[in-house]
């Protein structure tokens, strides 16, 4: 009872705009019923292990959406427009901080060491052609992922494998769609949507196309594909360590 | 001008009278949409022929009425008498002008600041009409009825406590002077139960308990106090025989969902549909789909009455295509187990003998690190309309595709939280879709199915023009030939179709209604 009146004074607090933790007061018991409060109203989309799913992968040290605690609360009460993230007014207030304990406390895992050197892996994204297809803070091409924040969304053990074997570190929904027009044109791209109905793609000159599946010759969906280049016969393993630790150190704050 | 007023006093002043006849009588007026499923066999069928196979490509949006919610908007209109009655989420009922979709009247209640909705959103699929009366369930699990012509509340009767998890989410069903209600509330351990009211007065009449107690029959299913949070919910509207005097309601799953250790048995009558005599609410009879359920997979879906041969006989049934992945029919006087066969893929029962028994896999229970399974939790279909074409003799269902890793956890009742026991990682992406499948209502054969995207939300229509009409999560609202299952025409809506179509008429003119995104949109041609 003591702690859900601290909690709500937490909350009032966070209403009234002073600048409080609101997760501050939180003990193990709070996060447990978090946990509990997390299986029940957000694992359906953002899995049990909150590691995403159809919601976003909340097993991060920074949210794109909720830059500090109090930002976190707010998102989890008020959800985000545009967004499949409903508010979430089933849950009392107390509830809501310790929900949001909860799934900070997913990211708090110490990050697996990441031998290399970030600085030597930034000289090397920028000498071995990652910016022609990437966007770092603003710069280069913007064909693949933006990866100014890349670092915050993806675990080291993913981005290396993306770096040595890309296919087998391919993200849900995403594919690369091989179409044939009635009138023989073939365009290979990146889907950038899909319906029932129509299909847009994005190609390799970044160029968009629509198209209404019923009017195609053909259409293939590579699902274990995708046009980022393999780097371990260019890179030494010293390299790929360096590269490694550069991109896990993108987390958007540079 | 003066004709208009005319035209419109004529209209109103013949507003809402909605006797029972003209409901249990719905084929004769197909201008009208007067019951959730159009009528009370619950075809979600329209006799109107005016949109066909051959023009439905030339279809387009006449008017758009836009809702201010952000939650799912899944109402199922209804039409009498050029006003179309819709529910607006979380708490609201809205009259709007079938002419034009410009809004009547509205009326809401704020939602009580400590109601939750335990296990889904804060949504409503509609109302139900019987005379002058508009009647709609609320979040809070009241039952209000309201003035037709006005909005005013006539009486307002407390249906449950909400503050235990109790919730309505489905339309009601009004017969001759009753209006039938259940109740929503599966991941709460609730006891689940279905409500009979006065018409006139809101005056219960009677209750019908999905979970019988302690020296009941079906209470040996049971043990100890587990009947008390047995769970067994009844959120989605039922269908009526008028002639038998019965109506058919399915009920959801026991408490708690995916841990089954802590109850034992077959857990009467959850995941069943129960008969019942409509002026008593005594049990007539049962039939339990999934006894012992540990998958959510509520069988609250849609129980189609139709005749058809089944066994060589010419037979009353009654037809639903189950959550669990099976297409049932049973003999709708007796319940007699006649037919099942799978409609999607599943992979936890061999089969379903001669009685109607699923023969069970091994190792389909969920567990701690996760069991994979086919249909995921949200099941083959769900919430949302099939529809009886009985002129093709078809049914067709919108099915999803999917499978998931159930998981089990510990689980301890407390009054008003979740009381689930474990949950599911559903394999979503590319390798789950969608489709509309045609079934042969007496065999449950596929005829034809039409792929979809995604698993869907959206139910479907089939009108005597020889279209089905449908909707997915993209946002596609289409129309598909009855017989052949090709697409004809789709029209994007701008946001997740999460709701059942529904059609009439307005001044000769066929139109047809979906709710889609945060609007309802209404086409003609």
């Amino acid at each position: 009872m003591k702690a859900r009146l601290a909690l709500a004074l937490a909350a009032a607090q966070l209403s009234m705009g002073q600048t409080a933790d609101p997760l501050a007061a939180l003990t193990a018991e709070d996060l447990n019923n978090g946990k509990r409060l997390f299986a029940g109203h957000c694992a359906s989309c953002h899995g049990m292990d909150g590691r995403g799913g159809k919601g976003a992968n909340l097993a991060v040290p920074r949210f794109r959406h909720a830059a500090d605690n109090q930002a976190l609360v707010a998102v989890i009460r008020e959800g985000i427009d545009g967004t499949g993230m409903l508010p979430t007014w089933q849950l009392e207030d107390h509830e809501v901080v310790q929900t949001a304990g909860y799934v900070r406390s997913l990211g708090r895992t110490a990050p697996a060491e990441v031998p290399g050197v970030p600085a030597n892996g930034k000289t090397l994204y920028e000498s071995r052609g990652c910016p022609s297809c990437h966007i770092v803070s603003g710069q280069g091409s913007s064909f693949g992922p933006d990866l100014t924040e890349v670092g915050a969304r993806r675990g080291a053990a993913f981005l290396r494998t993306k770096l040595v074997r890309p296919a087998d570190a391919i993200i849900d929904g995403f594919a690369m769609i091989r179409i044939l027009t009635r009138d023989g044109r073939e365009i290979r791209g990146m889907r950038a949507n899909e319906d029932s109905f129509t299909i847009q793609i994005r190609d390799s000159s970044n160029r968009f196309h629509s198209f209404r599946k019923a009017d195609l010759a053909r259409m293939d969906k590579e699902l274990d594909s995708t046009p980022m280049p393999g780097l371990p016969a260019k890179l030494t393993p010293a390299e790929l360590d360096d590269l490694t630790a550069y991109l896990t150190g993108l987390r958007g704050d540079q | 001008m003066t004709r208009l007023v005319l035209l419109l006093t004529i209209a109103f002043s013949s507003a809402a009278q909605v006797p029972y006849g003209r409901i249990r009588n719905a084929e004769r007026e197909p201008e009208s949409w007067l019951t959730y499923s159009g009528n009370y066999a619950a075809h979600r069928f329209s006799r109107l022929n005016q949109i066909t196979a051959a023009n439905v490509a030339t279809l387009k949006p006449l008017w758009i009425y836009q809702v201010g919610n952000r939650e799912e908007f899944e109402t199922s209109p209804i039409v009498a008498d050029g006003i179309m009655y819709i529910t607006e989420t979380p708490m609201a009922v809205s009259a709007l002008d079938v002419r034009t979709g410009r809004r009547l009247w509205n009326w809401q209640r704020p939602i009580p600041r400590d109601l939750k909705t335990l296990g889904f959103g804060p949504n409503n699929r509609g109302i139900a009409i019987l005379d002058d009366t508009v009647f709609v369930g609320t979040l809070d699990s009241h039952l209000t009825a309201l003035d037709a012509r006005s909005g005013a509340v006539r009486w307002d009767t407390v249906v449950a406590d909400y503050k235990l998890g109790h919730c309505i989410t489905g339309a009601p069903l009004a017969i001759d002077g009753k209006v039938i209600t259940g109740i929503s509330g599966g991941e709460a351990g609730i006891r689940g139960f279905l409500d009979a009211y006065d018409a006139k007065t809101g005056k219960r009449l009677w209750r019908f308990w999905t979970i019988p107690e302690p020296g009941e029959p079906g209470s040996e299913t049971w043990s100890g106090d587990n009947w008390k949070t047995g769970g067994g919910p009844t959120w989605v509207t039922g269908s009526y025989d008028p002639e038998l005097n019965l109506i058919y309601w399915g009920t959801g799953n026991p408490g708690p969902d995916w841990n089954g250790d802590v109850r034992p048995g077959d857990n009467l009558y959850t995941c069943s549909l129960v008969a019942l005599n409509a002026d008593t609410g005594k049990l007539k009879w049962h039939f339990q789909f999934t006894p012992h359920d540990v998958h959510d997979w509520d069988a609250t879906e849609i129980p189609v009455l139709l005749d058809a041969t089944v066994r060589s006989r010419e037979r009353k049934l009654v037809a639903m295509a189950n959550r669990n992945a099976f297409y049932y029919l049973l003999d709708r006087a007796t319940g007699e187990f006649l037919h099942a066969s799978p409609y999607a893929k599943q992979t936890w029962a061999k089969g379903i003998d001669d009685r109607g028994r699923p023969i069970v896999l091994p190792n389909t229970e969920p567990t701690g690190q996760g069991t994979l399974v086919w249909p995921s939790l949200q099941g083959s279909t769900n919430w949302f309309s099939p529809s009886y074409n009985p002129v093709a003799k078809l049914f067709y269902v919108a099915v999803r595709e999917m499978s998931s890793y159930y998981l089990k956890t510990d689980v301890k009742y407390k009054p008003g939280t979740l009381f689930m026991g474990g949950g599911e990682r559903a394999l979503a992406g590319d390798k789950a879709f969608g489709a509309v499948r045609a079934l042969d209502v007496s065999t449950g054969k596929i005829q034809w199915e039409f792929r979809l995207q995604s698993p869907p939300w959206a139910g479907v229509l089939s009108t005597a023009g020889g279209v089905v009409f449908g909707g997915s999560n993209e946002g596609n609202f289409f129309a598909l030939d009855a017989v052949t299952g090709k697409p004809l025409w789709d029209f994007q809506t701008g946001g997740a179709i999460v709701a059942n179509p529904v059609s009439f008429a307005v001044d000769g003119k066929q139109y047809v209604a979906i709710a889609a995104g945060h609007a309802l949109f209404v086409f003609g041609l």
